[in-house]
């Protein structure tokens, strides 16, 4: 009400979208096809070129798709251009490993026959879901995609948003949506401060390929540095996800791969046979960093922009294709009842639903963290005996099991397989 | 612009105007009526939709349809309507609601007919609507048969009235006036008396009466674990609506 010449402006001005979003990477493109298929018009605004997310060269990053994320790709329209590269995740061994000593006695495992709809997961490649999400997008009349340009200032008014570009132009809607990651400028311009802390210790990413079949098994070893995840890809081949205390990690990084591998291969066995590197090595510093809120003025922030949480449970994707579709899911039912989409009571709604369930996640996996993290004997025994019962307790571990795979708490209508 | 016809109350009307301003913040005093109204809107919606045939998963399903909100207040009610494609006119009787509602209209991009008027004034006037939203009124007007029968003769044959209020019982006054007005403060006291509550019943009867064909009830329910409304088949304590068809 402080300026309505300007208001009446923006009104008159025809929007460009309904709905802007800023990010392209995954969670970006996944919220603008569920919109799209509610109805919306949406504009992605992204700062890398096309050319650079349809790169097709694999470069040794790959996702634990949860069966509810994979759910929601099939409902967008992408996942048939991604089945092909999909590697099914049939079953999940945990071990509390200890190098040198090899695993403890105890381990859980968890098998998709414990659920009765297939697979726990699917592991995918980066590029190939990049591919699959741009050749979705182009192929969609209602998204409008601006490639290779950053935004430099953002102003909420009461009617809409307007976002201001490093060229000058300027792109409208009625609501803003960052996806741009957990150092999101979206959520820094609306004055969002962040929570969180560092670890101290970096993930080393890589993919290799072996002389025996994974047989669509993942593993998680739980090491003293910090814990191994072996994830199978199609073929012959596996994600290694690791971690160490971060000056170790980045010595470790440094190395030759011919000697980063030795230091690799006593960490988890000969299960596989003969292994080699396939693709590039990555580090990720692991911090925990949570916006202090979700929304604001006409904003909404998605998946890391909320909140980039530890990697160590793969579930950072699958959180904020949580927040893709229970945020469309929020929007799409307010404006079937003719609610203002953007207005405070529609995005708080979106803010509850999905702020409990990542504060609950982020320190879940945190704790797990912190406890397996450990060499301290006690602890051991104690998470050994603890593995040996969730083990051997049915009930319990279906529970895990459906956990692993993303069927609990209060599941977007997207991830349940049906239409909003 | 037509006086405010006998019905109602002058002192209902003041104790409107002095809030008026507050109707659109969703942490002010109207509070408890931004909370249940996604599920007013929802069973709304609904009724609408099914009676006249339209696709709520389209853009603008009501287009076509004339609506009265009659007690726009602030226009919580008449602003989804109009974003929905109905052509809306908002009726309050208290002529403070009426900037407000004008003003909140314009900023949100939505043409609206507000008038300070009442049903009857429009009634006299031979206005037609395919559409009658009648919310939270019949509480506080003098005469509630004589008010209904004016909403009736608004309607096209074959027009539907959704009529809400708050049922008279123990329960509805220690939740409806002792919680809401007293213990929680979310409305202001004095706001609702218990003694022109009605009940289901005598709602349906004084529909009947109208001239109307009431078709459907329903409960809104405050759960006040999850702090949110939701509507009940059943649990028609407190808050209740209802839906009537004007037989053709």
């Amino acid at each position: 009400m402080d300026n309505p010449e300007r208001l009446r402006i923006l009104h008159l001005m025809d929007m460009t979208s309904d709905i802007v979003i800023v990010g392209g990477g995954l969670n970006g493109p996944a919220l603008a096809l569920a919109l799209t298929a509610t109805g919306h018009s949406v504009t992605v605004i992204d700062a890398l070129p096309i050319k650079t997310r349809k790169n097709a060269a694999f470069d040794g990053r790959s996702y634990a798709l949860a069966l509810a994320s994979q759910r929601l790709l099939k409902a967008i329209g992408v996942w048939e251009a991604v089945e092909d590269h999909a590697q099914p995740m049939l079953e999940i061994k945990v071990t509390d490993g200890h190098a040198g000593a090899g695993p403890s006695p105890f381990f859980m495992h968890f098998d998709h026959a414990e659920l009765e709809d297939g697979p726990m997961g699917y592991m995918v490649e980066d590029r190939h879901l990049r591919r699959a999400f741009m050749d979705a997008m182009a192929a969609d009349p209602n998204i409008t995609q601006i490639n290779g340009k950053t935004v430099v200032a953002q102003e909420a008014l009461q009617a809409g948003v307007s976002v201001t570009l490093d060229d000058g132009s300027k792109v409208t809607g009625k609501l803003l949506v960052g996806c741009d990651g957990r150092k999101s400028g979206t959520a820094a311009r609306a004055g969002i401060k962040r929570t969180g802390w560092d670890y101290g210790q970096t993930a080393l990413v890589c993919a290799i390929e072996h002389e025996m079949s994974h047989d669509g098994i993942a593993h998680q070893f739980f090491m003293p540095p910090g814990p191994l995840a072996i994830l199978p890809l199609t073929g012959n081949r596996s994600s290694i996800v690791w971690s160490e205390r971060t000056e170790m990690a980045h010595r470790i990084n440094a190395m030759e791969p011919k000697t980063y591998m030795q230091v690799l291969r006593p960490r988890f066995g000969d299960f596989l046979g003969q292994i080699k590197l396939a693709g590039d090595r990555f580090t990720y510093p692991l911090n925990l960093t949570v916006a202090n809120s979700f929304v604001a003025d006409r904003l909404a922030l998605v998946g890391d922009a909320a909140h980039g949480m530890h990697p160590i449970a793969g579930q950072g994707l699958n959180a904020g294709l949580r927040d893709v579709a229970a945020l469309a899911e929020v929007l799409t039912l307010a404006e079937r009842r003719g609610e203002d989409m953007a207005s405070q009571l529609v995005l708080e709604r979106y803010q509850q639903w999905r702020r409990f369930d990542t504060a609950t996640l982020a320190l879940a996996t945190d704790a797990f963290n912190r406890l397996f993290s450990n060499d301290n004997p006690l602890l051991r025994l104690g998470r050994d005996i603890g593995m040996g019962v969730v083990g051997s307790l049915p009930g319990l571990r279906r529970g895990f099991v459906r956990e692993a795979a993303g069927l609990t708490g209060d599941l977007p209508k997207l991830m349940q397989g049906r239409a909003i | 612009m037509q006086a405010p016809a006998n019905t109602v109350d002058p002192s209902e009307i003041a104790k409107f105007e002095a809030m008026a301003a507050e109707w659109w913040d969703p942490n002010g005093k109207f509070k408890p009526l931004h909370m249940l109204n996604p599920c007013r809107l929802d069973y709304i919606t609904q009724q609408i939709a099914g009676e006249f045939e339209r696709d709520l998963t389209g853009p603008r399903p009501f287009a076509g349809l004339r609506l009265l909100d009659i007690g726009c207040g602030g226009g919580l009610l008449s602003e989804p309507m109009a974003r929905l494609g109905a052509e809306v006119v908002g009726a309050d009787a208290a002529e403070g609601n009426l900037p407000v509602a004008r003003i909140h209209a314009e900023q949100s991009g939505l043409n609206i007919d507000y008038r300070h008027t009442t049903a009857e004034a429009l009634a006299e006037a031979g206005e037609q609507f395919d559409v009658i939203l009648n919310m939270e009124v019949v509480e506080h007007v003098a005469d509630p048969l004589s008010y209904l029968t004016a909403t009736q003769q608004l309607l096209k044959p074959g027009g539907l009235e959704i009529c809400s209020t708050i049922n008279r019982n123990p329960k509805s006054y220690a939740v409806a006036i002792f919680g809401a007005e007293v213990v929680m403060r979310w409305l202001p006291k004095g706001t609702h008396e218990w003694n022109k509550f009605i009940t289901p019943d005598e709602l349906f009867d004084l529909l009947r009466q109208a001239g109307l064909d009431p078709v459907d009830r329903k409960g809104f329910v405050f759960n006040p674990i999850l702090w949110s409304w939701s509507i009940s088949d059943r649990d028609l304590s407190v808050n209740y609506v209802t839906a009537s068809v004007k037989p053709e």
